[in-house]
């Protein structure tokens, strides 16, 4: 990270929200996708829902340990884009992809890339928080146990470690027995996050993962996702362009199955190179 | 002509005010009567329960509470008086031409009489338990104190007065001091009679088994070619093994001869109603009581008492007396057997159904062929049980494994394991389509968030999917008992009995006999219904049998309810 972001995602969070400053701060140097190291790449990719095609020969490259958003309107291909990081698309009957999409240089739509390990390195989180029905404790050590560890003490160091990474720990470290159902819409959606960090993933993808969230929640899990991209590669599919702006470094507008723009966010709000995107984004249509 | 507008202007209210409350079209439309009809249906669905308990408590209960014995002298026109010590057991009218054509001489004077049902006892003298009488010709009617109602293991009760009590043919006690003598020698019959039990149906019924495992065991060495002289240690050890039971067996059948020896040295001379003296040996007598000196709470104690051995004690004397213990046990068990087959099996398939199978033409057809199984008729699933469990499967085990003990067959014959398996397959598809359901209603996104940690799909219905739908599972199950526990057709077919000789779980290792043969509450009920001599005794045990196999069902089912409430609490997602 380079040491003007660094300042700006300092002023931002001792500000609480103040964005507007980060921004003005930001435009004045925008960073480029060409200077970040790059951590998953797509390739001309396809997707067919059956016959229908969904997703256009999208390529793009996602820069490693930073915030990437995805913007457009309902139906745009933004989810189905996101959910072929983790080929959670594989769960649909007579979805296809052609097309190259590569982690760390491997192509995950290899036929020997064994899905449960791309998991394991692709988290995600959904957009209405889906904890299990056990306790919270349970929750956060599910994946851990998938992964054959076993041993109390290090399941009990992670579970505290990825509570407190999900900024959750204070509230539910005296009552790690209760079931997870009893938590708030906006703990419940901050333990699915200490649930997909507990495993350590490289990427973690949100998939809308505000949207069923109060303002005061959606201001939390905005502010941890600002602070868990200094440690994972962050995808964020978001309706709110607002959000967008103040969580993400970089944003791709997507439209209709095609990748319209991608680029710095600020840039990209603030002197989109696209019609199409202007048009979104001042509110023309969407 | 109005426009669409005007229409829908026309029809919106003018004011906030009700309207119309009154008249039919306004009254329905409130939705009072879907209330009423709605709460109609479910009170006569519970009144129907409540009143079959009660129909059946209320006829078969009272047969356990001590009546008063009522001595009489019943005297038909043209007859002589007959003295009589009976017990009512119920009254009815009757019409006169009703009697007239049965035979009964008596005038037109009354339209109806009064009928009583009475019980006479003392079958060995009589004939029969049970006479009907006209209540008008039973006249002079007393309740002595001395009235003593005697329970006999065999020929049913007797009625009657205790006059003496005989020990080694001298007599010991007549007159007023009987009652005493014969309540202490009934306490010293009673431990008798105990580890005569103890001995014949404990320890000898185990040397004889014993004794039949050591026949096989050499009809085992037989068939597999070895003969005395190249196995001689083999068959020593046999001789060591059947020899050491019979020195058991011989001592004790020592033990045995002198109890029953000391069992058979008192008897009790007793006097009928109509002056008759008769000796009733002691061994043969269970229990007297005198109901006529028995005050209400000594009654209800009895009653309660008799209850308590209905339910725990072997039948006796075809089923009309004693207990009916066996038959509890093997409903339960034969109930519990059939749900730990039923389980496993149905569970897999429901999920090969819905989570593995290819939605598809095929999967379909197999899911409407399940579903259309549950309505085959149970006697059909019987057929099936007793053609290729019993006759298939059953002889083939017996060919591989029990070869030593044929030609009499062990698997190769009705028994509780092939009753269980065919209530099995009987209940089968209840449970498949349950946790299918359940199985469909677990919200896809649990299944993505187990999937997205790194879950193979195996994991993920393992560790999530299936203890969310347990509830489901369990609902299969509760509907899965109800049916198996009701069914009598299939099970004669292929493994219940009128009485079974010894419960498929004892002391005999190994434990378990599921090839036995057992008895089973709805088969009794039929059984001591239909095929008994004696119908007028055998009338109130169906009822009480029948109150009583509602009861173990209801247990049954509240016990899977409650398990099935504890899982939904625990798995409340879905509510949500």
């Amino acid at each position: 990270m380079d040491p003007q972001t660094m300042t700006s995602v300092q002023t931002r969070t001792s500000l609480g929200h103040g964005i507007d400053i980060s921004s003005m701060e930001r435009s004045q140097i925008p960073t480029r996708i060409e200077d970040e190291s790059i951590a998953i790449e797509v390739d001309k990719l396809d997707l067919y829902y059956g016959e229908k095609r969904a997703l256009n020969s999208v390529s793009m490259k996602i820069p490693h340990k930073k915030v990437t958003a995805f913007i457009g309107p309902s139906g745009c291909g933004k989810s189905t884009l996101l959910r072929c990081f983790n080929r959670m698309n594989d769960l649909v009957d007579g979805c296809r992809v052609e097309g190259g999409l590569r982690l760390d240089g491997k192509n995950i739509y290899d036929r020997d890339v064994d899905i449960a390990m791309l998991r394991r390195r692709v988290g995600m989180v959904f957009q209405k928080a889906n904890p299990f029905p056990k306790s919270i404790y349970e929750n956060v050590a599910y994946g851990l146990r998938l992964a054959g560890i076993n041993k109390k003490r290090v399941i009990d160091e992670t579970v505290e470690w990825a509570l407190k990474g999900a900024a959750l720990w204070d509230e539910v470290k005296d009552r790690l027995d209760d079931s997870a159902l009893g938590l708030s819409g906006g703990q419940q959606q901050r333990l699915v996050i200490a649930r997909a960090i507990a495993i350590h993933p490289d990427v973690i993808l949100l998939d809308e993962p505000c949207s069923a969230l109060d303002p005061i929640s959606t201001l939390k899990v905005e502010e941890l996702i600002t602070e868990l991209k200094s440690n994972y590669t962050i995808v964020i599919v978001t309706h709110n362009m607002q959000q967008a702006a103040r969580v993400s470094d970089y944003t791709a507008f997507m439209y209709v199955g095609d990748l319209i723009e991608f680029g710095n966010t600020d840039q990209l709000f603030t002197k989109p190179s696209k019609k199409q995107t202007e048009d979104y984004i001042t509110g023309r249509y969407g | 002509m109005a426009t669409a507008q005007e229409e829908i202007a026309a029809a919106m209210p003018k004011t906030l005010v009700s309207q119309g409350t009154e008249g039919v079209h306004a009254y329905i439309k409130s939705g009072a009567p879907y209330v009423w009809v709605t709460a109609a249906a479910i009170s006569m669905a519970f009144i129907i329960t409540l009143s079959l308990l009660i129909l059946t408590a209320s006829r078969g209960l009272p047969h356990f509470w001590p009546a008063d014995l009522v001595q009489g002298s019943y005297q038909e026109p043209g007859n002589t008086a007959e003295p009589l010590l009976v017990e009512i057991r119920s009254a009815e009218e009757v019409t006169t031409a009703r009697l007239q054509s049965a035979g009964v001489k008596i005038d037109d004077s009354k339209p109806l009489h009064d009928r009583i049902l009475v019980k006479v006892a003392n079958r060995d003298l009589l004939g029969a338990d049970f006479r009907y009488l006209l209540s008008d010709w039973f006249t002079a009617r007393t309740s002595p104190e001395d009235a003593t109602v005697f329970e006999r293991v065999e020929w049913g009760n007797f009625h009657g007065f205790l006059v003496g009590l005989v020990e080694d043919g001298k007599s010991v006690a007549s007159g007023a001091d009987t009652w005493a003598a014969f309540n202490k020698s009934i306490a010293r019959a009673d431990e008798l009679r105990g580890k005569l039990h103890d001995i014949e149906k404990g320890r000898i019924r185990s040397i004889n088994y014993a004794i039949e495992r050591v026949r096989l065991d050499e009809r085992r060495l037989q068939l597999q070619g070895h003969t005395r002289e190249n196995a001689a240690a083999d068959y020593a050890a046999l001789d060591v093994r059947r020899k050491e039971q019979e020195a058991l067996y011989e001592g004790l059948r020592g033990e045995l001869d002198s109890i029953k020896k000391e069992l058979a040295r008192d008897s009790l001379v007793v006097k009928t109603v109509d002056g008759t003296e008769v000796k009733l040996p002691l061994a043969k007598v269970l229990e007297a009581y005198r109901p006529n000196q028995m005050n209400v709470i000594v009654k209800i104690g009895f009653f309660f008492k008799k209850i308590w051995e209905f339910v725990s004690e072997d039948p006796r004397e075809a089923n009309t007396e004693g207990g009916i213990f066996p038959a509890i046990f093997g409903t339960v068990m034969m109930v519990l057997l059939m749900s730990v087959v039923v389980m496993p099996f149905g569970v897999l398939a429901a999920l090969y159904l819905r989570e593995y199978a290819k939605q598809g033409f095929v999967t379909q057809a197999i899911r409407i062929a399940v579903n259309n199984l549950a309505g085959v008729p149970s006697i059909v699933y019987g057929m099936f049980g007793l053609g290729f469990f019993v006759y298939f499967v059953g002889a083939n085990i017996d060919r591989a494994f029990y070869a030593e003990s044929l030609p009499s067959p062990t698997f190769g014959t009705p028994g509780i394991l092939w009753s269980s398996l065919t209530l099995a397959l009987l209940t089968l598809p209840v449970v498949i389509v349950a946790t299918e359901e359940g199985l469909a209603r677990i919200p896809r996104s649990l299944r993505e968030a187990s999937l997205a940690l790194g879950a193979t799909k195996a994991e993920t219905l393992w560790r999530v999917v299936l203890p969310m739908a347990s509830p489901a599972m369990m609902t299969g199950l509760i509907l899965a008992i109800a049916r198996a526990a009701g069914e009598v057709a299939p099970l004669m077919l292929v493994g219940v009995v009128k009485l079974a000789p010894s419960l498929p779980l004892d002391g005999d290792a190994p434990f378990l006999h599921l090839e036995r043969k057992f008895m089973h509450l709805g088969f009794h009920i039929y059984d001591v219904g239909f095929q008994s001599p004696n119908v007028e005794a055998a009338r109130p045990l169906v009822y009480a049998t029948a109150f009583l196999l509602v009861l173990v069902i209801l247990a049954l089912n509240l016990s899977a309810i409650s398990i099935r409430n504890r899982l939904r609490e625990r798995y409340k997602a879905l509510e949500g």
